[in-house]
């Protein structure tokens, strides 16, 4: 291992490499801090164009004037964003020749995601991006992809090969200035998926990203960018891990869907962060996400499914803003906390088109210390006549240390809006489990049961390998919670 | 079947069950009576492995097995099932799919295969059939806004689905209607043979009308302090309890 070091203008001015990075065999790392050479350094880092490059710095000024919340009902200390690296790179090989390379523990979490990246055992029918802290390091099923005409790439390769086809949309979603953490990523990101459904076309297949942060001092800033033509369809999944550590790391990713005319997109993720030592609550991520999609076109649908059951803070409310005439936004949502974890997640549909229709069904599972709030906001436009919102927002407590909040907040300007909203909140009792067991089904089964029946609205979303492997993987995160 | 050698038993400290002694063979129907906060409850929750019950003293023996060596699950799966007085609510969970979770267990336990759906359904259709329960409690969640009738019901369609060797039936007559108790009591009867043997806990003379008991028990203060067959429980439906628990 070698540790050179090296200043950022250095490496702005020439491309040699004497310090500044922190190298060693598997990654090549930027030095921590954060200023405008740092952002500037990432972008000549990528070969970016000038147009990206402007967006970066808009950004980062942008960013500079703004705080970081406080509304959220979350605890956690100040970070200090100049002890983060922006960057970090895989050294050997930017693009990996086959996916056997790629690292054995993050093909056996991918695995276990139920989507494994293996070339002999990869899905025939998703294609995979594997995003490796901040960079893409491979992607599956291009080649089939291209030939219905569908760009599926990292975004890196997107803004060399697709510029224009980025600038149009880049920040149309969510604009550089939208929130604290979407400032920083448009400032700083360094990778993420790029997708493009040209009109007329169906995916012949599920597209996901995979996303693992692997250095103990970086940040993850992914950019994911969708754009679905008219009448088309793609169903895509996101999956996250993390190593442990015992510090904390930064995850703060923006996510931008476009909805054409007639168009479809149904986004899935299952987030399985670090969520930092169980008992101590030490270490783990910081989950700081926007997600935002835009239906542009009339008749065009937006539907957010995720089951989030990992990061030590969780702060992400994947939108809809519902722009076309008859759009629909969805968003089903299962979140757990267990340990002391906090998550303070839901949603946002924005209805400005006329007969626009939004759906929320939200689970928030709590057990241990762990606290779960569900913020949601529907806000109906001035011209957005008959629009219609269902909610439903049910928590389940697990044991009488965690505990579970609803912030549901509906905004109409106007009067022939139909909006409903349900909540509930159950428990997973001793008394419940005891009863399985008493008929000789195991507390496994038992515990697999409740929470499955609980989610039941939610996973029947998720493609059946997702729904399957989320299943598990929320009892194996409740057994020992319960009781 | 069962031997039960001076149990003590309690929660949290509190012995509740304070030295019962009681022998069931197979074939027989025991009926266990007594007042209110008696221990009766206690007594089946500790034979069925309630986690939150502990043994303090004595031994029970389930066909030769130490049965307090063994959780709720092993003891279902040896034979044992309660019908609880109290049935829990398990909001999400479809009941049929509960009963054929059930159902398998015991046939994977038994090193047989799982059950092909459909054939579980025909079973199930079946049962429900001889305790007069409508087809559409299959579809509803487990015990999910049940009427306390009803609940009760869905407990003897359990033990129809599991046949076990031994069922405790605590207090499953109180809440049903007079027809729902004799269709359950005819589908209870229809379930004896002369390998499987019964608890019945009541508190009512009719139920016994139609499950005639082999042997009645009063239990008080956490003992039994009589024993005697059926005409016990006739006397104590005239004279009330007073008699036996002073007597003592
Ligand atoms: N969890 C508990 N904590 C404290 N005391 C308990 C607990 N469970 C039961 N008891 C007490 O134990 C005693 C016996 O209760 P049990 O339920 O066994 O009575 P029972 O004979 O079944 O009465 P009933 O006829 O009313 O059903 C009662 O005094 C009850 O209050
Ligand atoms: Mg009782």
């Amino acid at each position: 291992m070698s540790n050179e070091q090296n200043s950022v203008s250095d490496i702005l001015e020439d491309n040699t490499y004497k310090y500044g990075f922190t190298t060693d065999v598997e990654s090549e790392t930027f030095a921590k801090g954060l200023n405008e050479d740092v952002v500037r350094a990432i972008s000549k880092k990528k070969e970016e164009p000038q147009f990206m490059l402007d967006f970066r710095l808009k950004a980062f000024a942008k960013w500079k004037t703004m705080k970081e919340p406080e509304w959220p009902n979350v605890h956690y200390p100040r970070i200090n964003f100049q002890d983060i690296s922006y960057y970090s790179a895989p050294k050997q090989k930017k693009v990996l020749n086959s996916l056997d390379e790629v690292d054995p523990e993050v093909m056996r979490t991918f695995e276990k995601l139920g989507i494994p990246l293996d070339e002999q055992k990869k899905l025939a029918n998703v294609a995979v991006d594997a995003v490796f802290d901040s960079v893409s390091v491979a992607t599956t099923h291009k080649k089939k992809l291209m030939e219905v005409g569908i760009i599926f790439c990292p975004i890196s390769e997107a803004l060399k090969e697709y510029p224009e086809l980025v600038e149009e949309y880049l920040g149309t979603v969510v604009p550089v200035g939208d929130n604290y953490y979407a400032a920083l990523n448009s400032a700083v990101f360094t990778d993420g998926s790029f997708v493009y459904i040209p009109p007329d076309t169906i995916s012949p297949m599920e597209i996901s990203t995979y996303f693992r942060i692997n250095t103990e001092e970086t940040g993850q800033f992914e950019r994911t960018l969708i754009i679905c033509a008219e009448n088309s369809y793609v169903s895509y999944l996101e999956g996250c891990t993390a190593p442990q550590f015992d510090t904390n790391q930064l995850h703060a990713a923006v996510v931008e869907l476009v909805t054409m005319e007639n168009a479809e997109i149904k986004y899935s993720t299952v987030q399985n962060w670090y969520a930092g030592d169980k008992e101590t609550g030490k270490g783990g991520i910081y989950n700081f996400v926007t997600k935002r999609g835009k239906c542009q076109g009339d008749n065009s649908k937006i539907s957010w499914t995720q089951v989030e059951t990992g990061s030590a803070i969780t702060w992400k409310y994947p939108s809809c803003i519902l722009q076309g005439d008859n759009t629909s936004g969805e968003f089903y949502s299962v979140a757990l906390t267990n340990g002391h974890m906090q998550a303070d997640t839901g949603t946002k549909m924005i209805h400005l088109g006329k007969n626009t229709r939004s759906s929320i069904i939200s689970k928030g599972i709590s057990a241990d210390y762990s606290s779960n709030s569900y913020r949601g906001q529907v806000k109906v436009g001035k011209n957005a006549t008959n629009a219609r919102n269902y909610s439903q927002c049910d928590s389940m407590l697990v044991g009488d240390k965690s505990s579970a909040h609803t912030f549901p907040y509906i905004e109409a300007a106007n009067s022939s809006v139909q909006v409903e909203h349900e909540a509930a909140t159950s428990r997973i009792s001793e008394d419940q489990l005891f009863y399985f067991e008493s008929r000789g089904i195991s507390r496994e089964n038992a515990i697999e049961a409740v929470i499955s029946g609980f989610c039941k609205e939610v996973f029947k979303q998720l493609p059946m390998e997702f729904a399957v492997e989320a299943q598990k993987l929320l009892t194996l995160k409740l057994e020992d919670s319960v009781g | 079947m069962l031997e039960i050698k001076d149990l003590h038993a309690g929660i949290d400290g509190n012995e509740i069950v304070k030295g019962i002694s009681l022998a069931i063979n197979k074939g027989e129907i025991h009926a266990v009576m007594g007042p209110n906060g008696s221990g009766k409850s206690t007594l089946a929750k500790v034979l069925c492995g309630h986690p939150s019950y502990a043994a303090t003293g004595g031994e029970i023996l389930f066909e030769g097995k130490n049965l307090l060596e063994m959780d709720a699950e092993e003891r279902s799966l040896a034979g044992i099932f309660m019908g609880f007085q109290y049935p829990v609510e398990v909001p999400g969970v479809n009941n049929a799919e509960f009963l054929r979770m059930a159902h398998n267990a015991r046939r994977v336990s038994a090193g047989e295969e799982e059950i092909d759906p459909l054939d579980f359904d025909e079973l199930l259709s079946e049962k429900m059939k001889t305790l007069g329960m409508e087809i559409k409690y299959k579809e509803r969640n487990l015990n999910e806004g049940f009427s306390g009738g009803e609940k009760k019901k869905n407990e003897i369609l359990q033990m129809a689905i599991l046949e076990p060797k031994l069922s405790i039936l605590d207090e499953t007559d109180s809440g049903l209607d007079i027809d729902a108790l004799r269709v359950v009591a005819e589908g209870v009867n229809k379930l004896r043979t002369e390998n499987n043997a019964l608890i019945l806990i009541t508190h009512y003379q009719r139920l016994l009308d139609y499950i005639k008991p082999d042997f009645v028990h009063v239990l008080s203060a956490g003992k039994i302090v009589k024993s005697g067959d059926k005409a016990l429980a006739l006397q104590l439906e005239s004279q009330g309890y007073d008699w036996v628990t002073t007597a003592n």
